[in-house]
């Protein structure tokens, strides 16, 4: 079965992606998901009723540490490579008005 | 001997013999960098300064005795998706294009911990997105073996830089066979570990679940080497596993007698050329001739692993590529109207159109009303496929098949057809799934003159049965692929 992208699904999912595409991009996206999504299909052959999704293959469980403070002051190195900083902060547009 | 033809361990050899310098081989490297990097582009960045400096400062502490191990001095390429303190770091996209990194990754801290010299940093594909190094906002890279070619990817600058002669080893990333085929196209020796093996901490992530680093280099004896100094249990990676048999060098035995190897049938298929075929089995023979119990068996579930890996990594890289914002780091659009708009644009402009393409993916798969079906079904079906090489290393020591369908394939010919370029990575891609570690090496070459490499799959913690099977074979073998006008 062939997967029809809507222009409401590209639009939503650039919402999710944080992406403007120009409409050449969505039409090319549309037809890249679509067909992306044809191929994957295939996994619908298999039969994996009662089958855990396995995120880790190693049993890997949370890693604690003790709560003690390791890192100094990294404010300088942080802020470092940020298009725009003031008073040791990140600079961002305003946000409401 | 001239300098560039040495291996990594060959070259510390006589570092330490005081027969070169440190800033000998470093001086030469650099010139061949000079005269080659115009036709290949193996690097982003080249540290010349850097690297001379810091050939003084290992110098000294080689003749102070303070650094004694096997790979002191030896001028080393890092891809450029590992963090380098006050070295640009790209990942070869524009939204990283400016980044220069505070700290450095754990692997290659390691490295310069053993004495290495960075000389920069590897072209790849954008973000490790791709199998070609020609989704690199910063231009492609050319294999060194013919320069119509691709040299593979992501980590296509390191395979290509060693190949080239323009560093003595070089330090890659994996995320679905990103060491392995490049180092097959390029006619190397490159390994991906067991997932945990080597630190992520400063690996800047495609696929968390997936990716590890790795070497590239010029011989098994010098991947086993290296292999000892990056793996390290790292607290700052919670992925990271404790290991305490890393002594992957006393694998170096030339002595397969009785390990069995399974040959999976569903890898000599549909889309296989019949030259990489016939020289991979030939390689099963040597092997075979050497005392190893060679047998075919089927491993089942191979078509599946793409659909499987495309679904779980673009998911990962869809959460991952989130942090790319305009505001922490990277690049920010010029005019935008508001805290949204500005984090759209500068995302929209950044990244190239297959990490754009992962990302929309990724967040589709991820989606409410979706994420069952695609996701976690992926999920599902990866746990088949951890079961059925559970299965297979039942029986075996060691899986061995091909790495790629092809030998690498010309420049401008993969990227129209994105699943067409998915599936050179058929044969490498479950071995990310399963978590379980796969080298690459030489084993011939085609009627092109291009490389084909032969892939040795283990079980998990097993890289020591393939270092021992590997140089088993290259011993057989012997040297591969000197370029005949150098």
């Amino acid at each position: 079965m062939a997967n029809i992208i809507s222009d409401e699904t590209i639009e939503y999912v650039g919402i999710l992606a944080k992406l403007e595409l120009s409409d050449e991009e969505k039409e090319q996206a549309k037809k890249d998901m679509g067909s992306m999504l044809d191929y994957i299909d295939k996994l619908s052959e298999l039969d994996t009723e009662g089958v855990e999704p396995m995120s880790h293959v190693f049993p890997v469980k949370n890693v604690f540490r003790e709560d003690v403070v390791t890192n100094g002051d990294t404010r300088e190195q942080i802020l470092k490579n940020a298009p725009g900083q003031k008073d040791g902060m990140f600079v961002v547009p305003r946000t409401f008005e | 001997m001239n300098i560039l033809d040495m291996t990594a361990v060959s070259l510390g050899a006589a570092i330490k013999n005081k027969e070169v310098t440190v800033l000998e081989a470093t001086e030469a490297v650099l010139a061949q960098i000079e005269a080659k990097e115009s036709e290949y582009h193996c690097y982003v960045t080249v540290d010349r300064e850097g690297a001379l400096a810091a050939a003084e400062r290992i110098q000294k502490k080689i003749d102070a005795g303070e650094l004694t191990g096997p790979l002191a001095g030896v001028p080393v390429a890092i891809k450029d998706n590992m963090c380098t303190e006050g070295m640009l770091t790209t990942c070869s996209s524009k939204i990283l294009g400016n980044f220069v990194p505070t700290f450095s990754s754990e692997a290659v801290l390691n490295l310069q911990k053993a004495g290495a010299v960075i000389l920069g940093k590897t072209n790849m594909d954008e973000f490790a997105m791709g199998s070609t190094t020609e989704t690199s906002a910063f231009g492609v890279t050319k294999n060194p073996r013919n320069p119509e070619h691709v040299p593979g990817g992501s980590s296509g600058g390191s395979a290509a830089a060693v190949a080239a002669q323009e560093c003595f080893y070089a330090l890659g990333s994996d995320t679905g066979g990103s060491i392995r085929q490049p180092a097959s196209y390029c006619g190397v020796v490159g390994l991906k570990p067991t997932y945990g093996t080597v630190s992520r901490y400063g690996l800047i992530a495609y696929g968390s679940s997936l990716d590890q680093i790795g070497p590239l280099c010029k011989d098994v004896t010098d991947c086993a080497t290296i292999m000892e100094i990056i793996a390290t249990h790292d607290p700052k990676d919670s992925t990271s596993v404790q290991r305490d048999d890393t002594d992957f060098t006393g694998a170096l035995v030339d002595d397969v007698k009785g390990m069995k190897i399974g040959i999976p049938r569903d890898y000599f298929g549909e889309g296989l050329d019949p030259e990489v075929k016939e020289a991979v089995l030939a390689a099963a023979k040597v092997l075979e001739a050497k005392g190893a119990i060679v047998e075919e068996f089927d491993l089942s579930l191979v078509e599946y692993a793409i659909p499987t890996y495309y679904t779980i990594a673009a998911a990962e890289a869809s959460s991952n590529l989130e942090r790319f914002d305009g505001i922490k780091y990277g690049y920010r659009t010029e005019e935008y109207e508001g805290l949204h708009n500005m984090y759209k644009k500068s995302r929209s402009e950044g990244f190239g159109p297959e990490v754009k393409r992962r990302i929309m993916l990724g967040s589709f798969v991820l989606s409410s009303g979706y994420y069952d079906a695609y996701y976690l079904k992926a999920l599902r079906v990866k746990a088949l496929i951890k079961k059925a090489f559970d299965e297979a290393f039942a029986k075996y020591d060691v899986i061995l098949g091909p790495v790629a369908p092809t030998t690498a394939p010309k420049l401008g010919a993969s990227l129209s057809d994105p699943i067409k370029m998915y599936l050179s990575d058929i044969y490498t891609i479950s071995v990310n799934l399963a978590g379980l570690p796969g080298l690459s090496i030489p084993c011939g070459m085609d009627s092109k003159g291009l490389p084909i490499g032969l892939q040795m799959i283990g079980d998990c913690f097993n890289e020591k049965k393939l270092i021992r099977a590997a140089f088993a074979y290259e011993q057989a073998r012997g040297a591969f692929g000197k370029k005949e006008d150098e």
